[in-house]
C-alpha cells in the first residue's frame, strides 16, 4: 500500500501513558520468570525497569548509549557466568528476560514500543514452557493484558489520564476471542515428531530412576509434587493392593539396585493369571523424560504406544516429555510368573554380590538351616525382624558404610522403602528364595470429589517379589512390617507407608487438584493422537493434518465472518424521540410514493413539495406537516400525548395516487 | 476520467462501478453523501502487523516443537485477538457517511481547510485519519461530533475539482489498516494567489500608499480570530506569548483606490492576477474603500465591505 510521505518521518516520541503500560508488560514479563530466574537477577532486572521509569518521567528521552552497551554486555554476561553456560532453558530465559529490559531503556518511539510488545509476547509464551499449569497458563494469559494496552495507547483516540480506557478494549477483545482462540488450539496440526532438538535434553529428569542406592529416593519422597492421576471405571481397589509397579531391579552391586542386564532374561512378558475380577482405569502421567509407565500391580495388556517389559512392566516407546493418558486393565489378584523359573532368571532371581555383607549373609544361613525347605518361614522371619528388631522408618537415614546391608540391618536399623527393600531381597537371596525389588507407587490420595486416585512423587515406594514355587512372584512390602515410624520433619509426608494418612487436607484443595487434574487432561495432554479422533463426531474417524488445516481455515474464516456481520450492524436507527420516529415514518411513506426529502431540505419546504406532488392527500399532509412543526419547533419538549396523537395519524395516513413527476 | 463507456457496454461497465466501486479506488467524483459500504472499505496489516505474524509464527513453531499446549493456547488467544481486532479497525470507517463538505475560501499556494460534515451515527471513530494528497492528518470523530477540518493543497486558481482523500485508520492496535477512498464530486474555488511584496498602485497622488506600501504601520494590537494572516508581525509576535497584527493607519479614508488591470501592462497575466489580489486584500485589511478595474474594464466597487472583497477575488479567480 502505499504510504503518504512524512506520514512516518519522525513519529512523536511515546505518551507517558504508552511508557508507563511498557513498563508494566515488561515488569509482568520478568515477573513470570521469576520463579526460575536466580532471586538477584529478578532483583536488579525489576529495578532497571524502576529506574528507567523514573528517568523518563523526569527527563523522556533515551538512556546514554554507553549505558545501553553496558547493559547489553553486563546481562548476558552476568547470566553466563552464573550458569555457566549461555546455552539451555534457564540461562536462556534469563537472558532474553535481561534483553528485553535493555530494550525498553532505548523504547523512545512507537516504533521502538511496539517491537517490544512484540518482543515481550514471545517472551511471555516462553515462560509457559517452564511451568504449563493451570495458574501459570492463566496468569501469563492475563500478562497479554497490558501488552494490548500497550499498543491501544500507540494508537490515537484515548483520554490522556486514566488506565482503564486504554486496558478496555484488549480485555474485551481478549474474551471475545477466546471462542476462536479454543477452537485454534483444537485444530492446529500438532507435530508428531518435533522440528528440532528434544526441548530439554539435558534436563533432569524427574519422578523415579531406575537406579536405587541407599537415599537415591530421598528428595522424591519429601516432594509434594504431582506425580499421576488415576481414574478408576469402577470401583477403586483396597488401600492395601494400590501397589503402582514402575520397574524391576534385579541387580544388586553392593550398594545400588539396577535394572540389570536385560539379554540373560526371556524377552517375552512373564504369564499372568487373573484370580479375581479385573480393574480398568486411566493414568494421567505427567512428564517424566523417561520411558516408564506405571501401572497397577499387575497390568494384564499394555497400553497403545508402549510395550510390556518380561517383568510386566510398561515402557513407552517414546520418552514421556509431556504429560500423556493410558487406559490399563490390572487384576490385583493374580499369579505372576512361569510354573518352573528359567534356570537363568533363577540365577539373576539369586544373584549377590561376592564379599559384600558377610553378617547378613551368616543370618539368611541361620534362617535357612533352621526352616528347612519351609520358604515362607524365611519369610516370616524376615519381616519378625524388621518388626521386632528395632527398625525406624525415618527419611533421615543415617549414611551406610561399604557393607550397606549389613550396616543396615545390625546398626543403625533406620530407613526408609529403600532399605527396607533392598535388605529385604538381599535377605532372601542369601537364603537361596529368587527374590527381586520392584519399584513405583504405593498408597496415593484419594479424591473425594471427583473420584481420582491422586499420586505424589512423595508416594514412590519400593517393595520387594519373592518368587515362591506354586504361587509365582509374590509380593512382599518389608516396609508395611516397621512398625515404629518417625514422620518426616522435612516437610514431606511418608507416603510409602502403607495407610499413610493424609485426611488433615483442606478440601478446597482438592477441589484445586480438580480443576488441575482437567487442566492436565484436557489442555496439556491433549496430543497428536487424540487429535486425529478429534473429527470422530463428524464422521472422521483419523482427522489428517490436511484435514484439520481446512477446519481450521472454515472456523477462522466462519469467525471473522460472523464477527463482520456483528460489527457491521448499525447501532439501532430508531431515534429516542417518539416525534423523530413518527416523522421518519412518514417520510418513508412519502419515500414509497416519490418523494424524497434532500439531505438539505427543510420539514417545511419538504411538507410543501408533498403536498403539491400528492394532491389528493395534500389536507391531511398539511395537517400533519404544520402538527410536526409545531410540536417540533414551537414546544421546548413535546408533550407526549400531542406525540402520541401525531403517531397515530401518520400511521393512518394513506396515499391513493403516485406522486405526478415534478415539474 | 470522463471516457465514458457508450452503447451496449455501458450498463455493464455502469453496473460494475455501481457494484464494485472499489475497482477505481475512488477515483470517479461522486456526489455527496457518500456512504463508506463495505465494498469500499480496505484492510491490511501495517507494517507492525506483519511483525507480528512473524511473531505469532515463531509462537506457534516454539509451541508445537515442544509440545506445550500451554503456550500453543497462549498463541492462539494472542493471535486471535489480533485477528479479531482487524474487525474493530474495519469498524472504523464501516458506515461512515461523509455528508456534506463545505471549503473556506483560500489563497492559491496556501492550504484550503475543508469542513467535513458525517452523519452523526452515534459511534466514535477516534482513529480516523484522512490523509488529502499525501498529508495525514488526525480527525478524530469523538461520539455526537461529526465535524472535522481538513486542509487541502492549492495548486490552481479559480474552480477546481476536490482531490481524492484516503480515510484511514489503525486502531485499536496498529496491527491493521483499514481505509477507503472518497473523491467528492465538488468543485472549489481558490482565490488567486497573493503577491505579497507586491509595489503600490501606480496613482501617485493617492494618499494611501502606505496601506499598498504594506510595511508601514501605526501601531501593533493583539490578534483577534478573523485577522488577515498576512497582517500578523511574525517578528515581533515571536518575542511574545501571542500573536501580534499589525495596525495600518487608516487616516485617509476619503478617495477609494483604484486597482486597474490594464494599468499593470509589462507583466505576465498571473503575475498581475496576483499583484491585484494582493492590492485587494491590503485595501480590505485596512478597511479602505476601493475600485477593481479587470481586463474588460468592468469596473468593481468602489466599496469596502466583506461582500465586494469576495466578489472581487472571486472574479480575479474565474479570470481565464
Amino acid at each position: 500500500m502505499k504510504r503518504p510521505p512524512g506520514a512516518r518521518t519522525q513519529a512523536p516520541p511515546l505518551t507517558p501513558l504508552a511508557f508507563n503500560l511498557l513498563c508494566v508488560t515488561v515488569a509482568c514479563v520478568v515477573a513470570a520468570h521469576a520463579p526460575h530466574m536466580p532471586a538477584w537477577y529478578t532483583a536488579a532486572l525489576a529495578a532497571i525497569v524502576a529506574a528507567r521509569w523514573w528517568q523518563r518521567r523526569r527527563q523522556p528521552r533515551r538512556v546514554p548509549a554507553w549505558l545501553r552497551v553496558l547493559m547489553l554486555l553486563a546481562v548476558p554476561g552476568a547470566m553466563i557466568a552464573y550458569y555457566g553456560t549461555p546455552l539451555g532453558r534457564e540461562p536462556g530465559a534469563a537472558i532474553v528476560c535481561g534483553l528485553l529490559v535493555v530494550k525498553l531503556l532505548e523504547s523512545e518511539r512507537p516504533r521502538d514500543a511496539r517491537m517490544t510488545v512484540a518482543f515481550a509476547c514471545f517472551i511471555l509464551m516462553s515462560a509457559l514452557l517452564f511451568d504449563q499449569s493451570l495458574a501459570s497458563t492463566i496468569l501469563v494469559g492475563l500478562m497479554l493484558l497490558p501488552a494490548l494496552a500497550t499498543l491501544r495507547a500507540l494508537e490515537p483516540g484515548l483520554p490522556t489520564a486514566g488506565w482503564r480506557p486504554a486496558f478496555k478494549t484488549g480485555t474485551l477483545l481478549l474474551a471475545a476471542s477466546l471462542p476462536l482462540a479454543l477452537l485454534g488450539f483444537l485444530l492446529i496440526p500438532r507435530l508428531a515428531t518435533p522440528l528440532w532438538g528434544a526441548p530439554d535434553a539435558g534436563a533432569a529428569r524427574t519422578g523415579i530412576s531406575d537406579r536405587m542406592a541407599p537415599g537415591d529416593l530421598h528428595a522424591l519422597l519429601t516432594d509434594d509434587a504431582v506425580a499421576m492421576r488415576i481414574g478408576f471405571d469402577g470401583a477403586p481397589p483396597p488401600a492395601a493392593r494400590r501397589y503402582f509397579r514402575g520397574m524391576v531391579l534385579w541387580h544388586f552391586d553392593g550398594r545400588a539396585w539396577t535394572p540389570g542386564a536385560a539379554a540373560s532374561r526371556p524377552w517375552r512378558p512373564a504369564p499372568l493369571a487373573t484370580l479375581g475380577p479385573t480393574t480398568r482405569y486411566e493414568v494421567t502421567l505427567l512428564a517424566t523424560r523417561q520411558h516408564w509407565m506405571f501401572a497397577l500391580d499387575a497390568p494384564v495388556d499394555a497400553p497403545e504406544g508402549a510395550v510390556m517389559g518380561p517383568d510386566r512392566t510398561l515402557m513407552s516407546v517414546r520418552p514421556i516429555d509431556h504429560a500423556i493418558r493410558y487406559r490399563v486393565t490390572s487384576a490385583t489378584d493374580y499369579r505372576l510368573g512361569p510354573e518352573r523359573l528359567d534356570r537363568r532368571v533363577r540365577a539373576a532371581a539369586l544373584q549377590l554380590p561376592a564379599g559384600y555383607d558377610p553378617e547378613a549373609r551368616a543370618l539368611a544361613a541361620r534362617w535357612r538351616a533352621a526352616a528347612g525347605a519351609n520358604n515362607g518361614a524365611i519369610i516370616r522371619d524376615a519381616l519378625r525382624l524388621f518388626h521386632d528388631g528395632g527398625f525406624v522408618y525415618d527419611l533421615d537415614a543415617p549414611p551406610l558404610g561399604r557393607n550397606s546391608i549389613d550396616d543396615f540391618l545390625f546398626h543403625t536399623k533406620t530407613g526408609f522403602c529403600e532399605h527396607y527393600a533392598g535388605a529385604f531381597t538381599f535377605l532372601m537371596r542369601a537364603a537361596g528364595i529368587p527374590a527381586r525389588v520392584v519399584i513405583g507407587y504405593q498408597g496415593g490420595y484419594w479424591n473425594r470429589f471427583a473420584h481420582y486416585l491422586l499420586i505424589r512423587q512423595a508416594d514412590a515406594h519400593a517393595w520387594s517379589e519373592v518368587w515362591l514355587a506354586g504361587r509365582g512372584w509374590v509380593r512382599v512390602d518389608p516396609t508395611a512390617a516397621v512398625s515404629r515410624v518417625i514422620l518426616a520433619s522435612t516437610g514431606g509426608a511418608a507416603g510409602d507407608v502403607a495407610g499413610g494418612s493424609r485426611d488433615s487436607w483442606m478440601p478446597w484443595r482438592d477441589r484445586l487438584d480438580v480443576v488441575n487434574r482437567w487442566w492436565g487432561q484436557t489442555v496439556v495432554g491433549f496430543d497428536a493422537l487424540r487429535q486425529t479422533r478429534l473429527l470422530r463426531s463428524f464422521g472422521i474417524q483419523h482427522a489428517t493434518a490436511q484435514m484439520l488445516g481446512v477446519a481450521l481455515a472454515v472456523v477462522v474464516f466462519l469467525a471473522l465472518g460472523i464477527g463482520g456481520l456483528v460489527a457491521s450492524l448499525r447501532p439501532r436507527d430508531r431515534p429516542r424521540d417518539r416525534l423523530a420516529a413518527a416523522q421518519g415514518r412518514l417520510q418513508r411513506r412519502l419515500a414509497r410514493h416519490g418523494v424524497v426529502r434532500g439531505t438539505s431540505e427543510g420539514p417545511r419546504d419538504f411538507y410543501r413539495r408533498a403536498t403539491v406532488a400528492l394532491p389528493d392527500a395534500a389536507p391531511l399532509l398539511r395537517e400533519l406537516a404544520s402538527e410536526y412543526l409545531t410540536l417540533r419547533y414551537a414546544t421546548a419538549s413535546p408533550p407526549p400525548d400531542r406525540t402520541r396523537a401525531f403517531a397515530q395519524n401518520v400511521r393512518r395516513f394513506r396515499v391513493r395516487h403516485h406522486a405526478t413527476p415534478d415539474a | 476520467m470522463d471516457a465514458r463507456p457508450r452503447g451496449a457496454g455501458r450498463t455493464l461497465a455502469a453496473r460494475i462501478r455501481r457494484r464494485l466501486p472499489g475497482l477505481l479506488r475512488g477515483r470517479t467524483p461522486e456526489p455527496l453523501p457518500v456512504r463508506l459500504d463495505r465494498r469500499r472499505v480496505y484492510i491490511a496489516p501495517t507494517r507492525a502487523g506483519c511483525g507480528f505474524a512473524v511473531l505469532l509464527i515463531a509462537m506457534l513453531a516454539g509451541a508445537l516443537n515442544y509440545q506445550n499446549n500451554a503456550a500453543l493456547l497462549l498463541t492462539c488467544l494472542l493471535g486471535a485477538v489480533l485477528a479479531c481486532s482487524m474487525l474493530l479497525t474495519w469498524r472504523e470507517l464501516h458506515d461512515l457517511t461523509l455528508r456534506a463538505l463545505h471549503a473556506e475560501h483560500g489563497f492559491c499556494g496556501a492550504r484550503l481547510p475543508l469542513h467535513l460534515a458525517f452523519a452523526d451515527d452515534g459511534r466514535a471513530r477516534p482513529g480516523l485519519n484522512i490523509a488529502v494528497d499525501g498529508l495525514l492528518q488526525p480527525c478524530p470523530l469523538r461520539r455526537g461530533t461529526s465535524r472535522a477540518t481538513v486542509t487541502a493543497p492549492t495548486r490552481t486558481r479559480g474552480w477546481v475539482a476536490l482531490p481524492r482523500m484516503r480515510l484511514s485508520s489503525t486502531l485499536p492496535f496498529g496491527v491493521f489498516r483499514a481505509w477507503s477512498w472518497i473523491t467528492p464530486d465538488q468543485q472549489v474555488l481558490v482565490y488567486p494567489r497573493i503577491l505579497h511584496d507586491a509595489p503600490p498602485p501606480a496613482s501617485s497622488d493617492d494618499p494611501n500608499d502606505r496601506i499598498a506600501g504594506g510595511d508601514e504601520f501605526a501601531a501593533l494590537r493583539d490578534y483577534h480570530a478573523g485577522d488577515p494572516i498576512r497582517h500578523v508581525a511574525w517578528k515581533a509576535s515571536a518575542r511574545h506569548d501571542h500573536l501580534l497584527v499589525r495596525e495600518f493607519d487608516r487616516a485617509a479614508p476619503g478617495q477609494p483606490l483604484r486597482f486597474d488591470w490594464n494599468a499593470l501592462s509589462d507583466i505576465d497575466r498571473e503575475t498581475r492576477i496576483s499583484r491585484l489580489t494582493g492590492w485587494v486584500c491590503d485595501a480590505y485589511a485596512a478597511a479602505h474603500p476601493w475600485i477593481l478595474i479587470l481586463e474588460d474594464r468592468r469596473p468593481f466597487g468602489p466599496a469596502n465591505d466583506a461582500a465586494h472583497y469576495h466578489r472581487c477575488l472571486t472574479a480575479l479567480a474565474e479570470l481565464p
